[in-house]
């Protein structure tokens, strides 16, 4: 396809009164798109991708599976390598998210051969004859293809105020400081990236996502409650002790399990748990 | 008229939010709006009333859409 692009790009403007019509003709068909690879190598690994695929352009349309076959020896190990593949040599039409590359951003969560995970921390599965099936993320609407609608999610995040509350300054007026025995206690909590993985197979939260907040958030609630610096622990207790906002968990355990990060919402939430109890 | 389903009752809110939405607005650019808003619901006039599925979605879409226009930010609309 790029290369058909530039070929006709330097056609005309060598010839700019005279366009061909079939070089003319295969810009307008970007929709007709041929899904085999361009270029077969000597061993072709040829392994199928079955994608999600919804235009809100054509809303009364239904979402489709779309099928694309890539050879595995020219893709990246990575399942982000193979959608910015398809992307760009088979089908530009495709969207997701993406940035990083590297599981730090947290863009590209999706949901891949049925566990939600960073399409670019999830290796291809080196198995030919399985095809692979890519979902946006699940019970979230859908902006287009695999994008999903975070707003509720980040309206969530905003509403447990996830920033220190403090109103004593420290005696030396410099920065506020913890003993390394405090710090500690956030490890495993700050390093969530917030990529609504644990949130969205969380069956609780698919069923009350309006007034649960999900593992994702309560993990980051968590992490301002333990911390050492902030004073207004006791606010933020009572702005989650209700039988909606942290009850809802009834440790299914789905968040721990599909984690990309490795991390614990399980535990984090009983932290909670115990804090409010106590 | 004949007893309106919830999902119309919904659209038909929506539009009187609209219209709520632009009374906010200087009066010069009022009528610019409507026909914005009466264009938007008129673009997909041909949904079928069974398809529940993009129905909710253009509502969703339109709420967005609403709260995004209904800002004091916005004055007019071409």
């Amino acid at each position: 396809m790029a290369s058909l692009r530039t070929t006709s790009r330097l056609f005309a403007a060598s010839r700019p009164l005279f366009r061909p019509a079939a070089f003319a003709r295969s810009y307008a068909t970007v929709e007709a798109t041929q899904n085999v690879e361009p270029n077969p190598s000597e061993n072709p690994k040829m392994k199928t991708f079955k994608v999600y695929r919804w235009n809100p352009d054509t809303p009364a349309e239904k979402p489709t599976m779309q099928s694309y076959q890539l050879d595995l020896n020219k893709t990246g190990p990575m399942m982000l390598d193979a959608l910015i593949r398809i992307k760009n040599e088979l089908d530009p039409t495709l969207t997701f998210r993406r940035s990083c590359r590297e599981g730090i951003c947290g863009s590209c969560a999706m949901n891949i051969d049925g566990v939600n995970t960073l399409a670019c921390l999830c290796r291809i599965p080196t198995d030919e004859a399985s095809e692979s099936r890519i979902y946006p993320l699940p019970h979230t609407y859908v902006v287009k293809d695999l994008v999903p609608d975070l707003t509720l999610f980040y309206k969530q995040y905003k509403s447990i105020k996830p920033y220190l509350q403090r109103d004593t300054p420290t005696e030396d007026g410099l920065e506020y400081r913890q003993s390394p025995e405090d710090r500690k206690k956030l490890d495993g909590l700050y390093e969530c990236i917030l990529c609504a993985c644990c949130s969205t197979s969380c069956p609780s939260y698919w069923w009350n996502s309006e007034e649960y907040l999900g593992p994702a958030i309560l993990l980051q609630s968590y992490r301002w409650l333990a911390d050492s610096r902030d004073e207004r622990t006791a606010e933020r207790k009572a702005a989650l002790d209700n039988n909606m906002s942290v009850y809802r968990c009834h440790t299914i355990l789905n968040c721990t399990r599909t984690c990309p990060k490795g991390l614990n919402p399980g535990r984090a939430i009983a932290e909670t748990k115990k804090m409010l109890a106590a | 008229m004949a007893r309106l389903s919830g999902l119309q009752r919904d659209v038909l809110s929506l539009y009187r939010k609209c219209l709520r939405a632009i009374r906010t607005k200087p009066t010069e650019s009022r009528s610019n709006f409507k026909r914005y808003a009466r264009a938007e619901f008129q673009k997909h006039i041909s949904v079928s009333k069974k398809d529940f599925n993009t129905i909710e979605y253009l509502l969703r879409k339109g709420h967005r859409q609403l709260e995004m226009y209904a800002s004091p930010g916005i004055r007019n609309i071409r």
